[in-house]
């Protein structure tokens, strides 16, 4: 009867489980099987090594370079945002998680587009600046632009998971250490900052991967002076129609991705991915 | 006393970072003039001229109708997945929990391309491609909201029911199902919310003639935004807040008494 129960209730996760091969291991199959043929459909490593060009080199790298960027803009503003919040003692922590997810419920296109005009040659940023009698910054289609658009976008998904990880600290563990002697700085050194380790890793991980793959903020706030990877990609894709090579440069992508999560969770417990939120 | 104060400011400009842009797509909703730069006086012509697009009310529709769909039926086979992992054995367990992780980790635009070139192959692009897409990125928000509660629930309590003369389904209705119920709660919530801000992964996997909102004002973008677009967007940012507010007030009510 036991058995019998057990046997059933693993049955539930069978739609599940077809699901999983067939929309998330088939089509990373695909990918590959694009990546390494021609167009003519026989094996080739030219996708893969076609990174190395000049150009899609350099876009790799500016790619690593703004995601790096806006990873340690992001952690260096949630992590005292976290603390504060956690110093409040909210009653009802879903209630910061809604506060940070409700600008998602305005469309990220027009959200966006807001930045555009705000970040103008005319925009509000550089009015104010004038206002203070300081020069005007041609920040619109620059790079800068895009560090910028990318760490408004991602900055709730450094924020939850540390703010999480900090929440589930025990006050009394807190207070233990200061009864013991250890002054604030000592407390953060030795019990909040190891304690919030994972959450920093999730947060690195789920800010990092989508700024090195993101394209749609490069486009819009780089002005298509800004060419990230993403960009490649997906131009490979809608305009060159060179669907083995786009295939080939994703690949060479997800590469990255894996690389950067292993070596995150090498550096942290094993907590760190699923945690999210 | 200094510490709280600075602590305040900074929450606050963080808030305003947050909230600023959308502060100024609400003021562009009741914006007399097509301009983005200039302001025409207070109108509220959009708000009606909206209704009367048909392609955008054509867009909207399509996206309510992929954001509830996707949700929905995410929330029914991730719940459902979740209670089978919970079940199995440490190494089922991880290759399961492992596989989720993949379009929850994976870039987007990876994604949305490995799946373009599945549905190319096999069928055509369209609006069931979009679903199929959306149901694939939505399923692992639910089980990672179900699982840990699941994880939670005491285990002798459901066997007891059981050993009562319950069956499975009573048994888990009356025992399991209050417990998780916040988790599956919080998980629809997410996918209705991942759905509805998607771009990438719609913009590869969808069909000639099929626009949701995103994908329509990413084409919009080059040559100018219509008005009714921010009154649109404005007033689906309004329902949220007050839905989620509304669900806000309700449980922490429901909290206090309970205390």
């Amino acid at each position: 009867m036991n058995f019998k129960c057990k046997f059933k209730r693993q049955f539930l996760s069978g739609p599940y489980m077809v699901w999983i091969v067939g929309f998330i291991l088939l089509p990373i199959l695909m990918i590959l099987y694009y990546g390494l043929t021609d167009s003519a459909g026989s094996f080739t490593l030219q996708n893969i090594t076609a990174i190395t060009e000049p150009i899609h080199m350099k876009a790799l790298l500016l790619s690593l370079k703004l995601a790096l960027l806006c990873t340690a803009v992001c952690l260096i503003l949630a992590y005292p945002l976290a603390m504060i919040l956690n110093g409040l003692h909210l009653k009802r922590q879903s209630f910061v998680v809604f506060i940070f997810m409700l600008p998602m419920w305005m469309n990220l296109m027009l959200r966006i587009l807001a930045w555009q005009l705000l970040l103008s040659n005319n925009g509000i940023f550089n009015t104010v600046l004038e206002s203070l009698g300081l020069a005007k910054v041609q920040l619109l289609n620059t790079s800068s632009a895009v560090v910028f658009g990318m760490v408004y976008d991602f900055l709730p998904f450094m924020i939850l998971p540390i703010y999480n990880s900090m929440s589930r600290i025990g006050s009394d563990v807190i207070d233990a250490a200061k009864d013991l002697g250890a002054n604030t700085l000592q407390v953060f050194l030795k019990i909040i900052l190891p304690l919030t380790v994972s959450g920093v890793i999730s947060g690195i991980i789920m800010v990092f991967v989508p700024a090195l793959t993101s394209f749609v903020i490069s486009d819009l706030l780089g002005g298509g002076k800004v060419l990230l990877i993403g960009n490649v990609i997906e131009q490979e894709f809608m305009q060159s129609m060179d669907w083995n090579m786009g295939s080939g440069l994703s690949i060479v992508l997800m590469v990255f991705v894996i690389a950067s999560m292993a070596f995150m969770n090498a550096h942290g417990n094993e907590e760190g991915g699923a945690a999210v939120w | 006393m200094v510490k709280k104060i600075s602590g305040r400011i900074y929450l606050s400009a963080i808030f305003l970072f947050l909230y600023f842009p959308i502060l100024v797509l609400i003021v562009l909703s009741f914006n007399d003039s097509k301009s983005r730069v200039a302001w025409g006086g207070f109108t509220g012509k959009w708000y009606v001229s909206m209704f009367q697009n048909t392609a955008i009310m054509r867009a909207f529709a399509t996206t309510i109708q992929i954001t509830l769909t996707a949700s929905v039926l995410a929330t029914v086979i991730g719940t459902l997945a979740a209670i089978g992992i919970q079940a199995m054995r440490r190494r089922g367990k991880a290759i399961l929990l492992g596989a989720t992780n993949i379009p929850l980790l994976n870039a987007d635009i990876v994604t949305g391309i490995s799946m373009m070139l599945l549905f190319v192959r096999f069928t055509r692009l369209g609006f069931l491609t979009v679903l199929v897409a959306h149901l694939t990125f939505d399923i692992p928000y639910v089980i990672l909201n179900v699982l840990p509660r699941l994880n939670a629930t005491s285990k002798s309590a459901y066997e007891a029911a059981l050993d009562l003369g319950a069956t499975p389904l009573y048994a888990f209705y009356k025992i399991v199902w209050p417990d998780i119920r916040p988790g599956v709660f919080s998980g629809f919530l997410m996918a209705v919310t991942m759905s509805l801000d998607d771009f990438s992964i719609t913009y590869f996997t969808k069909g000639a003639g099929v626009n949701t909102l995103s994908t329509m004002l990413y084409t919009e973008l080059r040559k100018g935004i219509r008005p009714e677009m921010y009154a649109l967007s404005t007033l689906l940012f309004g329902i949220a807040l007050l839905l989620l507010l509304l669900i806000n007030f309700r449980s922490a009510r429901k909290n206090d008494i309970h205390n």
